[in-house]
């Protein structure tokens, strides 16, 4: 492919090293176009349709027939008056809080173990990292035996003597919602663990000599010497789980396919059953603007939140 | 913080106990993998006789090669075209300080956050008036755009950082834009070219959703979507199921761990940009 020349040419004027005639400070500025390739599949894979969705949302369209009508808000008030929805909302919070704060946390701790001295820590960060590899239907079909009446769960739990633990734990409504979060956080924990150690990493030695020398206690020296420093990895963590834990799709389709009954639909698997089993095209992408503005409302509080804390920390 | 101490080695066992938690299903999978159905004990029991029939017979029954070929095609295609346009694009980004390079950026951006369920539904009508619905080049088509705002985010990052020394240079000795980019900044990016290559091509690979709505009740499959049907159909049978799981899991982590270095150093440069 060629691509030629547009009408703007490198400038001339300014060079850094020919100070001679200041032209403002401008700079040669690579051309806007090299931009288009990526705007023009962005445009057509995530932008119109998304905006064509948010049209959709407003009618009663079946996502066959030619002919729908604009109902105006009726999607919406359907939708806060259907339990199955208002459930599937809850459970998609639920869900994505827990998985956030339990997988940060464990991720968080294993980051610390393997960023000190201990001899296996090379082989451990690659290891606890795999299961993010893996594909996540396949960890939830895993997990579905895993986690059977019958399955290794159970099992190892009989062998140490706790028989009155084990449960259907995905077949009790009551704990398979946290099923699906245990194995999300099982998937991901090393993700965030990563994430942390190359915050961890960029801890200056000298701080915790320093704070070594004073005499602080390990948690004190987290606290004050590289909680701050951590900023940017909790927001890139935070920000991560939260969305990837409100869009959640995969893993609760393989793993419970939204049961039993509604137990662990999400918004994400109302969307699919709504418009693929039940044909209504329109209020299921209604379902989809309200994860929108979920995702919207989250990111953005998220992220106003641990910027400020970014800025104090730094 | 320096020497190796008796609390240092409680540290270690504490951190080995946890990964061997963690590995605990995997396991499970590989015993159960290589069990013969008929060998009804306690899956946490190591398998007494192991036997590759399961595997043989997942292969033949749940038509996992021409799932694996599927899969190859659409994570390679559509990553190659990723992160060309996402490189190319985030030059002019990372650079210009026009206004529009601002407002573009932020337009991508935007992308991070709209949830795909919103595109998803329409995207699927679109693709039916082209044809396109029941072929692997749709899930190219998808990706391509899909996980450009993600890819640009990272390159941007990356270029940011990079001194601006190199291209002025070239620029100044009559260099084209394209060429300076091409020769100059593109051999620059190869650390994050890196990342962003193993973490598009597991996102592509793994993904789903997608091809479930865009391929379904076609003979054209990707590796999700045929164990989802193998699931279905094998329901009960889980050593052979389990068979199949492994299979699908092999190239992608055979992929990890020869570039594991690089993507978890990869995440550190990502985070000082």
């Amino acid at each position: 492919m060629t691509i030629t020349p547009t009408g703007h040419p490198v400038s001339t004027g300014d060079r850094r090293s020919v100070p001679l005639i200041s032209t403002g400070g401008r700079r040669s500025a690579p051309p806007w176009w090299f931009a288009a390739p990526a705007l023009v599949l962005f445009a057509f894979v995530v932008l119109v349709p998304s905006a064509r969705g948010l049209y959709y949302a407003f009618t009663d369209w079946d996502g066959l027939s030619p002919d729908f009508a604009v109902v105006g808000l009726d999607n919406f008030v359907g939708i806060t008056r259907d339990p199955d929805a208002r459930q599937a909302i809850w459970h998609t919070l639920v869900i994505a809080v827990s998985i956030t704060i339990i997988q940060n946390g464990i991720g968080l701790l294993l980051a610390l173990g393997v960023n000190t001295v201990i001899k296996s820590r090379n082989v451990l960060r690659v290891f606890l990292f795999a299961p993010a590899v893996v594909t996540p239907i396949v960890t939830a079909y895993l997990w579905r035996n895993l986690l059977g009446p019958d399955g290794a769960v159970n099992s190892l739990l009989g062998a140490v003597g706790l028989d009155s633990w084990r449960q259907d734990w995905l077949g009790d409504p009551q704990l398979a919602l946290w099923a699906v979060v245990a194995v999300v956080v099982w998937q991901f924990a090393g993700y965030s663990m990563v994430i942390f150690l190359a915050g961890l990493q960029s801890v200056p030695k000298e701080l915790y000599e320093a704070a070594a020398i004073d005499g602080t206690g390990p948690v004190q020296r987290f606290w004050s010497v590289v909680r701050p420093q951590l900023a940017p990895a909790f927001t890139i963590n935070l920000m991560l789980s939260i969305i990837g834990g409100i869009k959640l799709f995969d893993q609760v389709y393989a793993l419970t396919g939204g049961g039993p009954g509604h137990a662990t639909d999400t918004i994400s698997t109302l969307i699919y059953k709504d418009a693929f089993t039940l044909g209504e095209f329109g209020y299921s992408i209604a379902l989809a603007v309200v994860l929108t503005i979920i995702v919207a409302i989250a990111s953005t509080g998220q992220y106003t939140v641990l910027a400020r804390n970014e800025r104090a920390a730094s | 913080m320096n020497r190796y101490r008796w609390r240092t080695f409680g540290l270690e066992v504490v951190m080995v106990v946890a990964a061997a938690v963690i590995a605990f299903p995997v396991y499970v999978l590989v015993n159960l993998a290589v069990r013969a159905p008929s060998d009804t004990s306690s899956p946490i029991r190591p398998t007494t006789s192991p036997t590759l029939a399961n595997f043989t017979q997942a292969w033949r029954e749940g038509g996992l090669g021409g799932a694996l070929v599927n899969s190859a095609i659409v994570t390679a295609v559509s990553v190659v075209i990723v992160l060309a346009v996402s490189a190319l694009a985030a030059y002019p980004l990372a650079r210009a300080t026009a206004r529009w390079s601002r407002g573009m950026f932020l337009l991508i951006m935007l992308g991070l956050v709209l949830p795909f369920q919103l595109a998803a539904l329409p995207l699927y009508q679109t693709m039916r008036d082209l044809g396109l619905l029941g072929s692997v080049w749709a899930l190219v088509l998808f990706y391509s755009g899909l996980q450009v705002p993600f890819t640009t985010f990272l390159y941007t990052g990356f270029i940011r950082a990079l001194p601006q020394d190199f291209e002025d240079a070239a620029l100044i000795d009559g260099c084209r834009p394209w060429d300076a980019f091409r020769h100059v900044v593109f051999p620059m990016l190869k650390p994050v070219t890196v990342t962003a290559l193993v973490l598009n091509a597991i996102a592509v690979w793994n993904d789903f959703f997608t091809p479930l709505l865009y391929l379904s009740g076609s003979s054209q499959q990707t590796v999700p979507v045929a164990l989802a049907g193998f699931v279905g159909q094998f329901v009960a049978d889980w050593n052979l199921i389990f068979a199949a799981l492994v299979i699908s899991i092999v190239p992608i982590l055979l992929l990890y761990f020869a570039l594991q270095r690089s993507i978890i150093n990869g995440f550190a440069g990502g985070l000082k940009g």
